[in-house]
């Protein structure tokens, strides 16, 4: 835990756990609303966004990438909801048809284009680089946190998810109650006069996002594992939300932390020389959570099912 | 243009050709099998089962390192992914049955988890010394550079081995996904078939893993049959047009990807089905939003039209400019506003018809007839002459309306 840990390990750990919180915390109320997918689709879409956005501006410089990505994740919400009402169809396949098309574009873009000189190609979008955000200029260890001078070569990253998790943290709180009436209640969140399309409708962009700066840093497998697995792992602990947002943000930071220790850490302790990618661990890390949640959760059963029925 | 004609007609090399009559076929299998997920609203499953082959693909690779083999075989390959999506498939329906989470987030954590596991096996694959040129990576996305001609024959053969058992189980399956509970009140063991429908699915996601990639077979799985659903509403037809279409995309987007470099064959194979679902949408007789705005015109039309005439009967002026260019269109007034005398008989006409409705809502009690009254649908498809003649009895005889 010496100067080394800081240097390689601290910043990345650090930039997971804040992405994998700001992903979990709408993660919970999009699995109450029966909208997990919708993670799902957002971060394939985020993909053809920033290959425009790329293609456009010439550089991957951070606001670009960011304003294609919500552009891109807009477009698909609005194209699956066009799809669902003109041509009535179940919004599952609308989902599949949107973000399959969507990501294929995306793709051959991305063939088409000249992207070899700068760091943008599939793998990367859906891995992350999350091992390269390293912070190199810390080389006193612990006592970096205090010099300015190292602070200033922190990776952009860092900062950036540390605002995103911060703010959807905020909108979490500010919106809590409108947020848990419409999820749970519909109907009388509709009749005390609450704009119940709006409240979905700001979910989903929170949850974008959420998804698009995560995206940047640590991959989609991340995003879509931590839209999903804290929460729903959460959601088979308790009954209370509150309670279930905090465990979900507990598991959150421990897949974070685990999966990172693991992939980065584990195969030495095995005797290998190379490590594994961290955000595919995080994402299994999480998967384990869950599936503890599954076995032995003491909520784990619907209300009123007999056991084993 | 002239690669891609060449790649079109199969004049493109042996194995170009036979990896055009796989996607083909591919693309045939998955848009017919996935018709049956489509209507079994259960289409995103199929999304699971893709990201679950990706740890078996890496497992099968060592294991196959570790037993001495090459690692890089075809088959083996599949028969891994083919176990890991059968694990995912399971996971999914076992946390929708056994916890309280829904199906749509069992999908979501089964997927994202089995790749996530799945990247970290390439991590470790390419470590190994023999990993490096194991191009795994060409599951993601599908590619047919190199592929060997043995390779294209399992494609080909388990394309039309999907196509054949999707022949056989045509009819049970329709039944159960429309009607689970009548299916099974006759008989049909509805469980059996639903295994067998995802069974399909996933034969259909391995043999395309190699050719579309496992992000990308999905869309092979869902658009075609969305797509079909625009053009008929007969299950049979949805069916095999879902299969024609799929088939096409892959046909010549196997072609088109021959053809030029940089054009990778999944996401092109994707982009032509998109296209087709793109002009469907728009097209589409009856469903397609072409076909919604013109009938909501003609129903627009229809309105103005009888308010229009209304007007003239009562012989009050006109204001909307959308009545007077329909009432004009028609001839039934003149440029001034004057009813020519086609436009005063057609408004006699609604008005005494409008006084025949009156009568008839007296005279019937019966509200499935009166009750079709909208203003624009005529009497005379409601009621019998006799009927009519009745009413007219009881009407009067005629008066001048109009001015």
């Amino acid at each position: 835990m010496g100067a080394e840990f800081v240097q390689f390990s601290l910043t990345p750990i650090l930039i997971g756990t804040f992405a994998a919180i700001a992903c979990a915390l709408p993660g919970n109320f999009l699995i109450l609303r029966r909208q997990a997918l919708i993670g799902d689709a957002i971060s394939h879409v985020v993909l053809p966004g920033i290959v425009v956005a790329f293609l456009l501006t010439g550089t991957v410089a951070a606001l670009p990438m960011l304003l294609g990505a919500g552009g891109a994740a807009l477009v698909a919400v609005v194209l699956i909801e066009a799809i669902r009402r003109v041509g009535r169809i179940e919004p599952g396949a609308a989902m599949g048809v949107v973000f399959t098309a969507l990501f294929a574009g995306g793709v051959l873009l991305l063939e088409q284009s000249d992207t070899s000189r700068v760091h943008l190609d599939v793998e990367h979008a859906l891995m992350g680089n999350l091992e390269t955000l390293i912070w190199l200029r810390a080389g006193d260890g612990w006592a970096s946190l205090a010099d300015p001078v190292a602070l200033a070569h922190l990776p952009d990253e860092l900062p950036r998810m540390a605002v995103a998790a911060a703010l959807i943290a905020a909108l979490t709180v500010i919106f809590w109650r409108p947020l848990k009436l419409s999820t749970f209640d519909e109907g009388f969140a509709r009749a005390i006069g609450l704009p119940v399309s709006a409240i979905g409708l700001g979910l989903v962009i929170a949850a974008a996002v959420a998804a698009v700066a995560a995206f940047d840093a640590v991959g989609s497998i991340i995003v879509i594992a931590m839209f999903i697995c804290p929460p729903a792992a959460a959601r088979l602990m308790t009954n209370s939300l509150a309670r279930q947002v905090w465990l979900s943000v507990g598991f959150a930071t421990l897949s974070a932390v685990a999966g990172y220790v693991l992939a980065g850490y584990g195969p030495l302790w095995l005797g290998f020389d190379n490590a594994v990618s961290a955000a595919g661990m995080i994402a299994t890390v999480s998967g384990v959570i869950l599936g503890l949640a599954c076995l032995f959760g003491p909520h784990r059963r619907r209300v009123g099912v007999a056991a084993g029925a | 243009m002239a690669a891609f004609l060449d790649a079109l007609f199969l004049q493109a090399g042996y194995n170009a050709a036979l990896v055009a009559i796989g996607a083909a076929l591919l693309g045939f299998a998955a848009g017919t099998a996935g018709t049956f997920l489509f209507l079994r609203k259960r289409a995103l499953v199929s999304d699971a089962v893709a990201h679950a082959t990706l740890p078996g693909v890496g497992i099968a690779f060592l294991v196959m390192v570790a037993i001495g083999g090459e690692g890089r075989s075809l088959a083996g390959l599949l028969l891994g992914s083919a176990l890991s999506a059968f694990a995912g498939l399971w996971l999914v329906e076992w946390i929708a049955r056994a916890t309280r989470l829904s199906e749509d987030a069992a999908i979501g954590a089964v997927l994202s988890v089995f790749f996530g596991l799945g990247v970290v096996l390439l991590t470790v694959i390419q470590t190994l010394d023999r990993g490096r040129q194991a191009g795994l990576e060409d599951f993601l996305l599908g590619s047919t550079a190199g592929m060997l001609l043995q390779d294209a024959m399992i494609i080909a053969g388990g394309g039309a081995a999907v196509v054949a058992v999707i022949w056989a189980l045509r009819r049970p399956m329709t039944l159960v996904a429309f009607d689970p509970g009548y299916a099974a009140a006759t008989g049909i063991d509805t469980r059996r078939i639903d295994l067998a429908m995802m069974g399909l699915v996933m034969a259909v996601t391995v043999i395309g893993l190699k050719l579309v990639g496992l992000i990308l077979i999905v869309a092979l799985l869902i658009i075609p049959s969305v797509t079909a659903r625009f053009w008929t509403d007969r299950v049979e037809r949805v069916l095999w047009t879902a299969g024609l279409l799929g088939a096409a995309a892959g046909y010549v987007g196997a072609a088109l990807s021959a053809s030029a470099p940089d054009l990778p064959t999944g996401p092109i194979i994707v982009l032509i089905a998109a296209g087709l679902f793109a002009l469907s949408l728009l097209f589409a007789p009856a469903r397609g939003v072409l076909a919604a705005i013109l009938s909501r015109r003609r129903f627009q039309a229809r309105v103005h039209r009888r308010q229009g005439l209304l007007a003239l009967t009562r012989a009050e002026p006109i204001h909307d400019p959308l009545t007077i260019r329909i009432l004009r269109r028609e001839g039934l007034i003149r440029p001034d506003g004057v009813p020519t005398d086609e436009g005063r008989a057609l408004a006699a006409k609604i008005a005494r018809d409008e006084r025949r409705w009156d009568i008839a809502r007296q005279v019937h009690q019966d509200t499935s007839l009166t009750g079709r009254y909208d203003g624009l649908t005529p009497i005379e498809e409601v009621f019998a002459p006799d009927e009519i003649a009745d009413f007219d009895a009881r009407l009067g005889p005629p008066q001048p309306v109009g001015g």
